[in-house]
């Protein structure tokens, strides 16, 4: 039996994303170069990995608004580390090593704030992500007095432009996080109980699931996503300005969750989805730019996609 | 007689060519209150929405003060005299008391000001009416449900009503709200206000009603003076059972004898659970297949969410397989060997977008694990074996569950509890919205399975499926446990007796409550 809107739910985005190739291909100058795809992978890069994050939320039927500032957070707090400002360290290792995992941790406690405020006080996601939304770029903000924090660790910034077989290594770290996500939302238990706090979640609570630390978790993975995300922001950018980290992140991070076809409501979910999400929006921007198109032409372009995807979702509903 | 208030004839409405209304109608007179009652589906609260213009019937008259009448909204409805007055209270909390009596026709003062002096005096003298005196410049939502209630017929009254339908206004109240409220309802009898009481709490009927309309399958069944008719002819009109000729007759697939029944399995003594229920007791043994009737609103949802965890008791103590039975959260009472399918099995039971696979083993998932991943071949076995064994008729494992008929997913949803080998199952209607075929089916299952030694606890508002398929029956009757029944005492008319007057005396009920209220 073909469901025709089923059927555009799923593979919409896949194709999409075929046919945008092949137009590039056939009338976009020197777009089969390897210059071409790493820019354009590096720029859906930290969109991917915090939509990575977004995808679980959504997945159980939640929202979070605070990514970008998480990502401020741990932006701001790394170079603190790696350069030694805050504590000695005994090698520029080490502190590199330190300079990584705090910053994301610490990003983590901060999602994990989120799923309390949700759990514990059945606030509405979109309201209590809001609360570290506006909160964690000001605390960004004070815990670097506002200062553009500026160094040049060409051994740190490796994670955002250092390369591996020609690859940006901040790609290959977005592929390592699609696929073991991925992997974990369809293969483990804990994957599918996200999916079934999503689909019905007093159903999934009276089958025993652990509603409340699927939905802790969920949000601390997030919360981490959205940190490793500001590390290569940072990297990428040689310097921290917790003002500008991650701005606007929360939509792009949303639109890429919703071009790629996961359910708003929750229930349905797909990582790879997400990724193809945002290459897509990134594809028809470079396309409509490659030719003479204007930026701000592109995102009504870019609005157009998202109501295009939500309208494939209301189908399949109806 | 005077000719009445609203007159409702041949009444029909179908949705998506099932009907809800056929041929039904109701009948009011000023200065009477009429009770309205039925079962769950019987047609009484179609048949409020076309009288206040929620829906369109299909067919019929209403004639309303004397002139032919159709409502085109809710709004319109109220201006035009009928005022009707929800569960849920459609007003605005965060609004003062006058406010909200006043919303959308406030008094003014010229300039587009308010004139509060005299919103507020007003509001007070229409509530004085009613004996509630509060500061009307308070939000509402600081007074209780009974007070917020008043308000709502207070304002009704300022439209100055003639007809005022309360649709179960008195299942969130306590005791002394109730009693609030009846006194309400006579004081609005007393100005000529013609009032329509859905309820299905007897006694309150019984309290202030003069004539009762019962409903049955879209039906008007009887119409009747409220003095004429006994508290059990009342309950047996409502569920179709001809007094005379209440007997057991093999209507359900229970068939084969009950097995041997074995040691207590569960205690639950005296459990009180917010207003809902006040004091209810059950016992169930192993191999026994125990019963809990009573009529809607009872407790009997609520007495099987208290055991099974879902919600809280506010008292009372749980004792199972001969321990502590208080669980705190159903993960507890699954760990302990309970399974619970409840009523609604769309928002409580099936997680649509899911496979058959999944949420066949959706408690059991945590046991399918190597290293934290799902076994899926261990998986499939398990649910190939119960799609088998109990007949689930799917595409295969991997449908969505949506895409099956309701019989189908219930079966699902008991083999998420039977894979998990419980020791007790609580079903609440385990066959409610499914076809003859598969309801035979499940019902001879839960016998199987008593006899394989589980307990179960079963829910239901089908007689027959309560005389023939339990061994022993609890009555609950207002949030109490009224009667105890067993093997050959339990006959539809003993249920339907305790389910109309628990353990009051039988006969014509009195209705000597009215003075006193």
């Amino acid at each position: 039996m073909f469901d025709r809107a089923v059927f555009s739910q799923r593979y919409g985005v896949a194709i999409a994303a075929v046919l945008l190739i092949l137009f590039n291909l056939a009338f976009t100058p020197n777009f089969a170069t390897s210059q071409t795809v790493a820019v354009n992978l590096s720029q859906i890069c930290t969109i991917v990995i915090v939509g990575v994050g977004m995808t679980l939320v959504i997945a159980t039927g939640g929202i979070d608004l605070s990514v970008g500032s998480l990502m401020a957070i741990a932006g701001a707090l790394s170079p603190m580390f790696f350069t030694g400002e805050l504590l000695p360290m005994p090698n520029l290792f080490v502190a590199i090593a330190v300079g990584i995992v705090v910053p994301i941790l610490v990003a983590g406690i901060f999602g994990l704030f989120n799923g309390w405020l949700i759990t514990s006080f059945k606030i509405q996601p979109i309201i209590a992500t809001l609360v570290l939304f506006i909160a964690g770029r000001g605390i960004a903000q004070v815990s670097t007095n506002g200062d553009l924090q500026v160094f040049k660790v060409p051994e740190f910034q490796a994670i955002a432009i250092g390369r591996v077989l020609g690859v940006p290594f901040q790609v290959w770290i977005m592929l390592v996080i699609v696929a073991i996500t991925a992997f974990v939302l369809h293969r483990t238990v804990f994957g599918k109980q996200v999916l079934a706090v999503g689909g019905n979640e007093e159903a999934a609570r009276l089958s025993g699931i652990p509603v409340r630390r699927i939905k802790l978790l969920v949000y601390m993975i997030c919360g981490a996503c959205s940190g490793v995300a500001g590390l290569i922001v940072i990297a990428m950018n040689s310097a921290a300005d917790a003002n500008l980290i991650g701005l606007g992140m929360e939509l792009d991070a949303i639109a890429a969750v919703v071009v790629g076809g996961t359910l708003l409501s929750g229930g349905r979910a797909t990582i790879v989805g997400t990724l193809l999400g945002a290459l897509v929006i990134q594809l028809v921007r470079y396309t409509l730019l490659a030719n003479g198109v204007p930026d701000p032409a592109a995102l009504v372009v870019k609005a157009g996609l998202i109501v295009l995807a939500v309208w494939l979702q209301r189908q399949e509903q109806a | 007689m005077n000719s009445p208030v609203l007159s409702m004839q041949s009444m029909s409405k179908s949705f998506g060519g099932v009907p809800a209304l056929v041929e039904a109608s109701l009948e009011v007179q000023a200065a009477e209150v009429m009770a309205l009652v039925g079962q769950n589906g019987a047609g009484k609260s179609t048949m409020i929405k076309i009288l206040n213009g929620a829906y369109v019937r299909d067919s019929g008259t209403i004639t309303f003060a004397g002139a032919p009448w159709t409502a085109g909204s809710p709004q319109q409805a109220q201006r035009s005299g009928i005022s009707t007055i929800f569960q849920e209270i459609n007003l605005i909390g965060y609004r003062s008391v006058a406010e909200n009596i006043f919303l959308g026709r406030e008094p003014r003062r010229g300039f587009g000001l308010l004139d509060w002096k005299k919103m507020n005096a007003e509001a007070a003298a229409l509530l004085a009416r009613f004996e509630v005196r509060v500061d009307v410049r308070e939000p509402l939502e600081n007074f209780s449900t009974a007070i917020q209630q008043m308000v709502a017929i207070a304002r009704a009254v300022s439209f100055e009503a003639k007809l005022v339908i309360m649709d179960e206004p008195t299942s969130s109240l306590d005791e002394a709200e109730v009693a609030v409220l009846l006194r309400t309802i006579l004081q609005l009898k007393t100005e000529g206000v013609a009032v329509v009481f859905v309820s299905h709490k007897l006694d309150e009927l019984y309290q202030v009603c003069d004539r009762v309309t019962i409903m049955r399958d879209g039906r008007t069944v009887a119409v009747s003076k409220m003095s004429d008719m006994s508290k059990l002819q009342l309950v047996a009109s409502m569920l179709g059972r001809d007094l005379a000729e209440v007997k057991k007759k093999g209507a359900t697939a229970f068939e084969g004898n009950s097995g041997s029944i074995g040691g207590e399995l569960l205690v639950a003594d005296n459990i009180a659970i917010g207003h809902r229920v006040q004091d209810a007791s059950i016992k169930i043994r192993k191999g026994e297949i125990v019963g809990l009737a009573g009529l809607l609103g009872s407790g009997r949802t609520e007495m099987a969410r208290a055991i099974f965890a879902a919600d809280r008791k506010s008292k009372g103590t749980i004792r199972f397989n001969s321990s502590n039975g208080d669980f705190t959260s159903p993960i507890e009472s699954i760990a302990a060997g309970m399974g619970y399918c409840s009523e609604d099995r769309k928002a409580q039971g099936i997680v649509p977008g899911m496979s058959v696979a999944e949420n066949l083993t959706l408690a059991l998932m945590p046991a399918l694990t190597r290293s934290g991943m799902l076994d899926e071949a261990k998986q499939q076995k398990v649910v190939e074996r119960f799609i088998k064994d109990i007949g689930i008729k799917c595409a295969g494992p991997d449908q969505k569950i949506r895409e099956l008929s309701g019989g189908n997913q219930q079966k699902v949803l008991l083999a998420r509890w039977l894979c998990m080998n419980p020791k007790l199952l609580i079903l609440d209607e385990p066959t409610r919205g499914i076809d003859v075929g598969a309801k035979a089916e499940i019902q001879s299952l839960i016998r199987k399975l008593a006899n394989e030694g589980l307990g179960v606890l079963m829910i239901s508002s089908e007689l027959e499926e309560i005389v023939e398929g339990a061994d022993r029956v609890f009555v609950l009757r207002e949030g109490r446990t009224v009667s105890e029944l067993d093997h050959d005492s339990i006959t539809e008319a003993e249920v339907m007796h305790a389910m109309a007057q628990g353990n009051e005396s039988a006969g014509i009920a009195t209705k000597g409550d009215v003075a006193r209220v």
